[in-house]
């Protein structure tokens, strides 16, 4: 199949007085229909520029964006106004029109399109209440709270109707719960629209909570990219390793002889995996970092464990792990 | 205090000062406004930078603001003369307000978009809008609070320009101030007429904010 946007060779520089600054190199990435694809990176690691040069509001300086089989850079500024319609964009800082009611704002993508007033607000309306927000029409986005907003933006995205939503670190500005709320609701829209979602994110979290593919920036480069789960399970680039050990990169100063990273994603949350280990070995083992959680009743998650000095043990245990269907990886020197 | 014939000369005073700021302010807006759009617009961060269109009506405008108000009115009494038959009176003064004032209103019209948040025109643009409808929908709307703070302040300039005016016989409350309060030396005449400056100044103040408060969203109520 065809991919919906289709990123070839993509380069931008900036030209600044004092020098010139490469925000993106050779970057090409496929992205498909129904994909919600995260792409990732350190704050500066250009993938904000990657997401504007996806609408052209940043024009690369070089390869090509296609856009539904649209050459994007081959348009007329015309063209490219009707092709931004069909990709939507949600910001950080939200960008409501201020001195617009929450309708209002909901109908200024429908008020370019040129429809007429009393449909665009049955129209917004709608989209509103897709949000949940529909008691709040009349008020101003002063009155919201930051997770009402972002969801106004959507509800705005959607009047639209766009067949790509681009989120530039959307959820970067709320608090976790309010994070968890936006992302499911990305979540229900992804899948009852089949809108392609792109997610701008600094967190690992946000990419593992709700996107299939993964493309991790660092300086301009595309590090590594493929589904999220092969990459989560065994990250190859360093890049990639240092945003998913982000977590416990603190803890690991005080890595002993022999850390393990382990990795769930198959087993049952009812299988003390790790308890039964200690057991069997009858020698214990230091839990450094966990992250793990039941997901209908499977373990997922990951946790980094300290194993005895004694290196026949240490050896056996890896086995034991790695027989339980664990993904293990030994974690020497892993923080630069 | 006042004699009868001097209250109707004052109270005919307050009249054309007021024709005279208020037709300045309106027509310096007609030559102000669109030249703060372009001055935005067109600017390094604007919607469409224009170096070339951006330098020409930046100098444009700083050469008119740099030159004195009173002198831009004497050099400009040829051109009044052209257009109105004459280069006295209040009528008059208002072709060299409203030439002071549009370059200066330019200014303040750009300062006041300049503030509209880069990121909600970059949404605009997101969802493919046009340049006329990020100029008219989002920026003249959301500066709008700031455009009419800017406007009062515009409007205080005009007035106290107007009053300057009166020292070459430009009409208003001014000019009454000078003749009468300055060459005749009547103080009564001159204390009266600059309470009515200071009090119209307030005024304008006044209604500004007031328009200024009500038309703004921003706030929590």
């Amino acid at each position: 199949m065809e991919p919906i946007i289709k990123i070839e060779h993509l380069e931008k520089e900036f030209k600044l007085k004092e020098m010139d600054v490469h925000a993106l190199r050779d970057v090409s990435l496929d992205i498909h229909k129904g994909d919600i694809y995260g792409i990732i990176g350190m704050s500066g690691a250009g993938k904000s520029t990657l997401v504007r040069c996806l609408n052209f509001l940043e024009r690369p300086t070089g390869g090509t964006v296609t856009v539904n089989g649209k050459d994007l850079s081959k348009l007329s500024e015309k063209e490219l106004r009707e092709a931004r319609k069909d990709i939507g964009m949600i910001f950080q800082h939200f960008n409501l029109l201020m001195q617009r009611s929450v309708i209002d704002n909901v109908c200024f993508p429908l008020e370019i399109a040129g429809m007429q007033k009393a449909q665009a607000r049955k129209k917004a309306m709608e989209y509103l209440k897709i949000v949940g927000l529909e008691e709040k029409a009349k008020a101003y986005p002063v009155q919201l709270s930051g997770g009402q907003k972002q969801r106004v933006a959507i509800a705005r995205v959607l009047a639209s109707d766009p067949q790509i939503l681009l989120c530039d670190e959307a959820t970067s500005a709320l608090d976790p719960q309010t994070t968890k709320s936006i992302l499911q609701l990305l979540k229900e829209i992804n899948r009852q629209y089949g809108i392609t979602i792109v997610v701008i994110t600094h967190e690992m979290a946000v990419v593992q909570e709700i996107c299939s593919h993964v493309a991790i920036i660092d300086q301009g480069n595309l590090a590594e990219h493929g589904k999220v789960e092969d990459i989560f399970l065994a990250p190859k680039s360093r890049e990639a390793k240092r945003l998913i050990y982000q977590g416990y990169e603190k803890v690991a100063e005080m890595k002993g002889k022999r850390c393990v990273r382990i990795v769930f994603s198959e087993n049952s949350s009812f299988e003390p995996v790790i308890g039964n280990m200690v057991l069997a070995f009858k020698s214990p083992v230091n839990i450094l970092y966990a992250n793990t959680k039941d997901l209908d009743g499977v373990a997922k998650g990951e946790m980094v464990l300290q194993l005895p000095e004694d290196e026949e043990i240490g050896h056996k245990m890896i086995a034991y792990l790695k027989n339980a269907r664990l993904a293990v990886e030994e974690l020497e020197g892993y923080v630069d | 205090m006042l004699t009868e014939k001097e209250i109707l000369m004052v109270i005919e005073g307050i009249g054309e000062t007021l024709w005279m700021v208020l037709a300045s302010a309106f027509f310096g807006y007609v030559i102000g406004l669109p030249m703060g759009i372009l001055l935005t617009v067109t600017g390094k961060d604007g919607i469409r930078p224009n170096a070339v269109v951006y330098k020409i009506f930046d100098v444009i405008s700083n050469i008119f603001r740099s030159i004195p108000f009173l002198i831009l009115l004497l050099m400009l009494q040829p051109l009044t003369r052209l257009l109105l038959g004459k280069s006295y009176g209040a009528t008059a003064t208002i072709v060299p307000l409203t030439i002071a004032a549009g370059p200066y209103i330019a200014r303040m019209v750009e300062s006041s978009l300049k503030e509209v948040d880069h990121g909600v025109i970059e949404a605009a643009l997101s969802m493919g809008a046009s340049t006329w409808t990020i100029i008219f929908k989002v920026l003249l709307t959301e500066a709008r609070t700031s455009l009419v703070v800017n406007a009062t302040i515009a409007t205080n300039t005009i007035l106290g320009y107007s009053a300057m005016a009166g020292a070459c016989g430009g009409g208003g409350l001014g000019d009454i101030a000078i003749r009468y309060g300055y060459y005749r030396w009547q103080p009564n005449i001159l204390y009266v007429t600059v309470i009515l400056l200071v009090v119209l100044a307030q005024l304008f103040q006044m209604i500004g904010m007031f328009i200024s408060r009500v038309i703004d969203r921003r706030r929590v109520e």
